[in-house]
């Protein structure tokens, strides 16, 4: 507990009103907590930190932490991530997203930031749904179940976000459940140590809306389930994709090296002094 | 680069990308869109060998977003795009109003709507250009003539931004883009280079988006120990988002009052032999060339024309129409539009005098001719 109450006072706002927006019961403290734990066992400086969000419960998380903190537009995070890290790269830059928010709104980003290998960090809050406006279904929404705009039932399929992230290009992907806050502590940790663009999708839970429109329970009954559901990769490598169905892999998706967008500009104007224009 | 002064032929959209080096511009992120591209194929060459960035995003949505987040890490940042990505920018260019985020955005503005015509000049994103984003907000957008004008007037479009934390827009067309006429490069060493205020107090003391008497608050980069929080929420003093009636109007109108108590420096315009002119052409872009000359033929005619040539189209200058009309008789303004800033010198003007206007919208410019037969029509 003492632990805690350190890290609470080093790295929360404490000019900021709370209480935070989010409900009661909710996973995404326990995603902003695990970042902070990982923060601050690399021992970055507060100063280095760019912590940049989009629109949705996600988005509203930087602006209770002591970073450089940016709420932009839905979907664009890593756009404005892209442009800070190539003007400042000293800089540390870490993106907060929804599910909605990061291959919905903001796919078409999502998947060229992968491709594309800037040294960037995103965190991915997949609750199934979209929360702040009132339970509607979004990409990562399961067959079958429903939303405020699947009264009926989902008739499309969800997207696999680490699996996307994996095929796009990321060099460092991995999934973890809040369930597992140990586990998330130390999946951010090596995200934020890797070069490159990594992905950390996080599965949590929103029973105020998913939950409460699938009768799937109380936040602890959720939590229960990410439990019960987990497979860590290791396991799953050695199961039939029948026995994976439905299940949520966690762990070190793909952990490589690929050339960085800012190492591969520098030599472009290596090469731009050399020829002297 | 000495001091002497350099004579170039070059092409606008090139004089674009000189006039954005010389004002310090380090950053640029684009997509590719004609009759703008050229801007990008320029810098991309020279932004490298000046230790610059750029790249080219995915669309023109991420390129306003990259540009914004350049700008807040502290470096000068722009864009280049024309009608179709203009409408994808809005999304942002409402961030960068509402964040104060200095940047520049420059727009060739080609036939619309939709796709309209890519390669045929047009005028007809001026009002977008002053409220293609949503909500109330002020907005500086310039406007070219000429080559020499695309080197200057980006040059104080980044002035302007970095003066007034504010996103400025810069209307091109397609001839103006394209043709290519004679530059005198100014030393470096004359042009007056405006860098953003940034805060002298420790950063405890910081606070980010304070009013103050000139209505801009000093901009700290991220990364420097002014840890702040930026978002596109309406926020109070310090950055946070507020829903306090107190502290929202007061935001709103510190972003208005921080342009509109700086017009004599935002407005430019120039006038050609309005002192006597029984009627005056309000013409801006491509169309203010082709309006001298016919001045010009009204005069070899006996006919008294003037021309006033608007270089800054928003916020209106009100004060330089209003002196144009009660000069003159008649105002024309001609526009490759079915009436824009037309409309703006109707409501300015309020019966004063009477406004005549030339629209053509078939993708060709309006000539010297065409002007001088209504020049002649309407005097006669």
């Amino acid at each position: 507990m003492k632990e805690v109450t350190k890290l609470i006072h080093k790295y929360l706002r404490h000019d900021k009103k709370f209480p935070h927006v989010s409900c009661p019961g909710c996973g995404n403290g326990i995603i902003l907590g695990a970042l902070i734990r990982a923060i601050d066992r690399i021992g970055f400086a507060k100063d280095e930190i760019v912590l940049i969000s989009g629109i949705g419960c996600s988005g509203r998380m930087p602006v209770y932490v002591d970073f450089n903190t940016l709420h932009t537009t839905h979907g664009r995070a890593l756009t404005f991530a892209t442009g800070i890290k190539l003007a400042k790269p000293e800089l540390t830059v870490i993106v907060f997203m929804g599910d909605g928010d990061a291959t919905a709104i903001g796919g078409n980003h999502f998947i060229h930031a992968a491709r594309r290998n800037v040294d960037v960090s995103a965190i991915i809050f997949n609750n199934n749904i979209y929360g702040m406006t009132g339970g509607q279904f979004s990409p990562t929404t399961p067959y079958g179940m429903k939303a405020t705009t699947a009264p009926y039932w989902h008739i499309e399929h969800a997207f696999k976000i680490a699996e996307l992230a994996v095929t796009a290009g990321a060099v460092f992907v991995g999934r973890e459940t809040v369930y597992n806050a140990k586990g998330l502590d130390a999946l951010i940790e090596k995200a934020l140590l890797k070069k490159g663009f990594s992905v950390v999708e996080t599965i949590t839970h929103c029973h105020i809306q998913y939950g409460r429109y699938n009768r799937l329970g109380t936040a602890v009954d959720m939590l229960k389930w990410q439990r019960d559901n987990s497979i860590p990769v290791e396991k799953a490598q050695k199961l039939s994709s029948e026995e994976l169905e439905g299940k949520i892999i966690t762990g070190v998706l793909v952990d490589r090296e690929l050339p960085i967008y800012q190492h591969e500009y520098d030599r472009i104007r290596e090469r731009a002094r050399e020829i002297a224009v | 680069m000495g001091a002497e002064r350099r004579e170039l032929l070059m092409q606008g959209n090139e004089a674009v990308a000189e006039g954005a080096l010389a004002a310090g511009c380090r950053f640029f992120a684009g997509y590719p869109i004609t009759p703008s591209t050229e801007i990008a194929e320029y810098l991309s060459v020279k932004l490298p060998h000046l230790g610059g960035t750029f790249i080219q995003m995915e669309d023109e949505l991420a390129s306003m977003g990259a540009v914004i987040g350049a700008s807040l890490a502290g470096v000068k940042a722009m864009t280049a795009t024309s009608g179709p990505g203009f409408s994808l920018m809005q999304e942002n260019i409402g961030f960068a109003c509402e964040a104060e985020v200095p940047c520049v955005v420059v727009n060739v503005m080609r036939g619309g709507p939709s796709t309209g015509l890519p390669t045929f000049p047009a005028q007809g994103d001026v009002m977008q250009a002053r409220w293609g984003t949503h909500g109330d907000h002020p907005i500086i957008v310039l406007s070219a003539a000429s080559v020499p004008e695309c080197f200057s007037l980006t040059v104080r479009a980044f002035n302007l931004s970095e003066r007034y934390r504010t996103p400025i827009i810069l209307l091109l067309d397609e001839v103006v883009a394209h043709m290519r006429e004679k530059i005198t490069m100014p030393p470096a060493e004359e042009l007056e280079i405006f860098n953003r205020v940034t805060p002298t107090v420790p950063p405890e003391w910081y606070i980010p988006y304070a009013d103050t008497p000139s209505g801009v608050p000093p901009m700290a980069p991220f990364g420097e120990g002014y840890r702040y929080h930026v978002t596109g929420l309406t926020h109070d003093i310090r950055g946070f988002p507020t829903a306090r009636d107190d502290e929202i109007g007061p935001f709103i109108k510190r972003l208005f009052r921080k342009i509109s108590q700086n017009f004599p420096d935002i407005h430019m315009s120039q006038t050609f032999r309005t002192e006597d002119a029984e009627i005056t052409v309000i013409a801006y872009g491509c169309v203010a060339r082709s309006a001298k000359r016919a001045v010009v033929e009204a005069r070899d005619r006996g006919l008294k024309a003037g021309l006033l040539k608007l270089m800054t189209v928003w916020p209106f200058d009100r004060s330089a129409v209003e002196q144009a009309a009660r000069r003159s008789k008649v105002v024309l303004v001609p526009e490759m539009n079915m009436g824009q800033i037309s409309r703006e010198v109707k409501r300015v003007n309020n019966g004063v005098s009477t406004v005549e206007t030339l629209n053509k919208v078939d993708g060709t410019l309006i000539t010297p001719g065409e002007i001088l037969e209504k020049i002649t029509e309407v005097l006669s």
